[in-house]
């Protein structure tokens, strides 16, 4: 089970944020995950992740379509159901290849994205940890998981890093129940020495309207 | 950055002060406010149009398909002829999001979104005419291959009308996985800026539960990448079996090897003006100028006269081939489309397909916006009247001269077409208010490239650079080569 307690980067620009991945990287503290409300070029090479085999997968459900069209309408046309159309051949390739077209792209896509999902957690009613509700609008965020055995020196580093490469607000989060989609605890994290404890239990909507009073 | 766009190209976001916030809430604002009131008297006329097409689509299936004005020999026209106009114009969506994406261009971003939902809005309608002309509607899944009772009695693989059934089928659901998928980051965009409980609980539904990590944006590119790449032949092979319902038959006027390549490019012709015809209103009436701007209308205006041309061609080609062919019949087709008595039809077609937009060869034309409205809904006109022509004029002067009839449409034929248009326009309308109109991360992501506030900077870096130039060089080189240099 992983842990519930997680330190947050906010950047206001990709650049700082691929700034930041470095550092962490250059000081061998292990990133848990990076968020961004598009998709950024480089990123998850920075963070040294694997090609996804996503059309891998594409091509396998792909050929599958193909292979299943062209046997069934061949076992249909000459085996099961033959007519005679005027003498023509009952294996008539050339009008088969049409709706084995057809079908590979329906398998490859629908196969695909059921992957997609599958793999990504995405499905109506998906309970989604969301660290920061800007981050799907302006803000890019790294995030740190930690639990009781992750050292007060260790968070200090983590929290001086993201300060120390730009980032604009940096907290530590709680999620207090896994089947609440929305109740977590956020802590402002102060000066870069300070460790994220809890100050008082606000809810994420208060801290983010204390920010936006603030920034105006 | 990913990339470099030169300074003196056109931003593809205009507008000044743009920030990322600003993006969202320009777009994600359209779905929190209460609608304008040119909403509702849309969607009124829209549902009312709609309902009467329901009511006619019923007095159809009760009545049955002798309340059209088919006759003896015009026995496919309104129908059939709406259905091409619908399918055709469910082309443009995935060509603007799958063939623009494979060669990267980038302004597709700030129209993908509204174009690919008029695609599957559009082919909904289109669907609808085939199943309706079944007659014996509740019948309708005897078209599919299943194991059955009734013989087993399998469908004909070779016939082009089943061809049909499996490509429209698939370019629907995959066009609506292509459309969904790029959906589901910005619903979970409106659903973090969602301020009730049961408005974040639906949008996050229909997020499905996104978060916008790493993993999840590489496996979204790469799979939007595949998508694009198996829905651009995709587009290309729905148009051109529907090509084939025609050009494997043996009715002269049909029966031509063009057909596939010309109704692909016709096909794409009238997607592009139903996108313009729509964009145009949606960005005065949501406030998008900044996101759908005129260079966009100019790109969209580029692709009309090149494939309004390539029609062109087409027509002419079609009209050289049936005199050059010798054949007697071939060549009383033609002859009879262009002179015969639906004259008028080929003349709208002509004028509307082939002349007007000519005029986008001249700039100040393609980047006027009110002309471009006019011009759109002229290529609709025209894209409907070629259909209607390559029908109508090949079958009403059928083999027997008995049986020559002059074609004319019944009421309900009339009221199922303006019904189809109504749904339409229902479903653009409502997807208007409920859903992102413009894929926001997909702007976002050529913010920092090809934004007016991108441009300031970048600017100001080519001023530093053109002055730190000039100091080392002299002034006579400065202005020349500065532009060239990818700083």
């Amino acid at each position: 089970m992983a842990s519930n307690k997680y330190i947050v980067g906010l950047f206001d620009h990709e650049d700082k944020l691929i700034q930041a991945i470095r550092a962490c990287k250059k000081e061998n503290v292990e990133i848990t995950d990076a968020l961004t409300p598009f998709p950024v070029h480089g990123l998850e090479d920075e963070l040294g992740y694997q090609d996804t085999r996503l059309h891998t997968t594409g091509f396998m459900f792909g050929i599958t379509g193909t292979f299943v069209a062209l046997s069934v309408m061949t076992w249909i046309m000459t085996t099961n159901y033959p007519i005679n159309f005027g003498g023509k051949p009952n294996f008539a390739l050339p009008s088969f290849i049409p709706i084995t077209f057809e079908l590979t792209v329906l398998f490859a896509s629908v196969g695909m994205v059921m992957v997609y999902c599958i793999r990504n957690g995405l499905f109506p009613g998906a309970v989604p940890r969301i660290l920061d509700e800007r981050i799907t609008d302006d803000r890019f965020a790294l995030s740190f998981e930690v639990d009781e055995n992750t050292t007060q020196e260790h968070m200090d580093k983590i929290v001086s890093l993201l300060k120390g490469n730009g980032a604009v607000e940096v907290s530590a989060k709680e999620f207090t129940e896994d089947t609440e989609i929305f109740e977590v605890e956020t802590t402002e994290v102060e000066g870069s020495s300070s460790a994220p404890k809890p100050k008082s239990s606000r809810k994420k909507k208060d801290a983010s309207e204390d920010d936006s009073k603030s920034k105006s | 950055m990913s990339h470099y766009e030169s300074p003196i190209r056109e931003p593809l976001i205009q507008g000044e002060n743009i920030t990322y916030t600003k993006i969202t809430d320009d777009i994600v604002g359209t779905t929190e406010k209460a609608p304008p009131l040119s909403w509702w008297i849309g969607f009124l006329i829209s549902a009312t149009c709609a309902g009467i097409g329901v009511v006619a689509i019923l007095w159809t299936i009760w009545q049955g398909i002798g309340t059209w004005g088919l006759n003896k020999t015009v026995n496919w026209a309104w129908d059939i002829t709406n259905f091409v106009w619908w399918v055709g114009i469910g082309h443009a969506g995935t060509l603007i999001s799958a063939v623009l994406l494979l060669f990267r261009q980038k302004w597709r971003t700030g129209i993908n979104r509204a174009a690919e939902a008029m695609t599957i809005f559009a082919v909904i309608c289109a669907g609808l005419f085939p199943l309706i002309h079944m007659g014996r509607l509740w019948m309708g899944f005897f078209i599919f291959p299943y194991p059955n009772t009734r013989g087993p009695l399998w469908v004909n693989f070779n016939s082009p009308l089943l061809w049909d059934v499996f490509a429209i089928s698939t370019y629907l659901t995959v066009s609506l996985l292509f459309w969904y998928s790029g959906l589901m980051p910005d619903f979970a965009t409106i659903r973090d800026r969602a301020k009730g409980k049961v408005r974040k609980f639906i949008y996050n539904a229909l997020s499905f539960g996104w978060t916008g990590t790493a993993k999840q944006w590489q496996r979204f590119e790469s799979l939007s990448l595949i998508l694009a790449g198996l829905a651009t032949p995709l587009v290309l092979s729905v148009h051109t079996i529907v090509s084939f319902d025609f050009a494997t038959s043996v009715i002269p006027g049909w029966h031509t090897t063009i057909f596939p390549p010309y109704f692909v490019a016709g096909a794409i012709f009238s997607g592009f003006a139903m996108v313009e015809t729509l964009m145009i209103i949606t960005r005065k009436v949501l406030k998008l100028e900044n996101y759908i701007t005129v260079g966009h209308i100019e790109s969209m205006n580029k692709i009309i006269v090149l494939t309004g041309s390539i029609v062109g061609v087409a027509y002419i080609t079609e009209l050289v081939i049936a005199w050059y062919s010798g054949y007697l019949y071939e060549q009383y087709a033609f002859a009879n489309r262009a002179t015969g008595e639906y004259w008028w039809a080929y003349a709208i077609m002509m004028t509307c397909n082939v002349i007007t937009p000519q005029l986008y060869w001249i700039k100040k034309f393609r980047r006027n916006i009110a002309l471009t409205f006019i011009l759109s809904i002229f290529v609709n006109i025209g894209m409907w009247f070629e259909r209607f022509v390559i029908i109508v004029t090949s079958l009403h002067n059928d083999f027997l001269p008995s049986s020559w009839l002059y074609f004319l449409q019944s009421p309900v034929d009339v009221a199922i077409y303006i019904g189809t248009l109504g749904i339409f326009m229902t479903l653009f309308l409502l997807f208007a208010r409920a859903f992102p109109v413009i894929a926001i991360a997909e702007v976002k992501s050529i913010y920092s490239i090809s934004s007016a506030e991108a441009r300031k900077h970048q600017l100001e870096k080519h001023k530093k650079f053109e002055e730190d130039y000039k100091e080392s060089f002299g002034a006579e080189y400065a202005k020349k080569d500065v532009y060239d240099t990818n700083y």
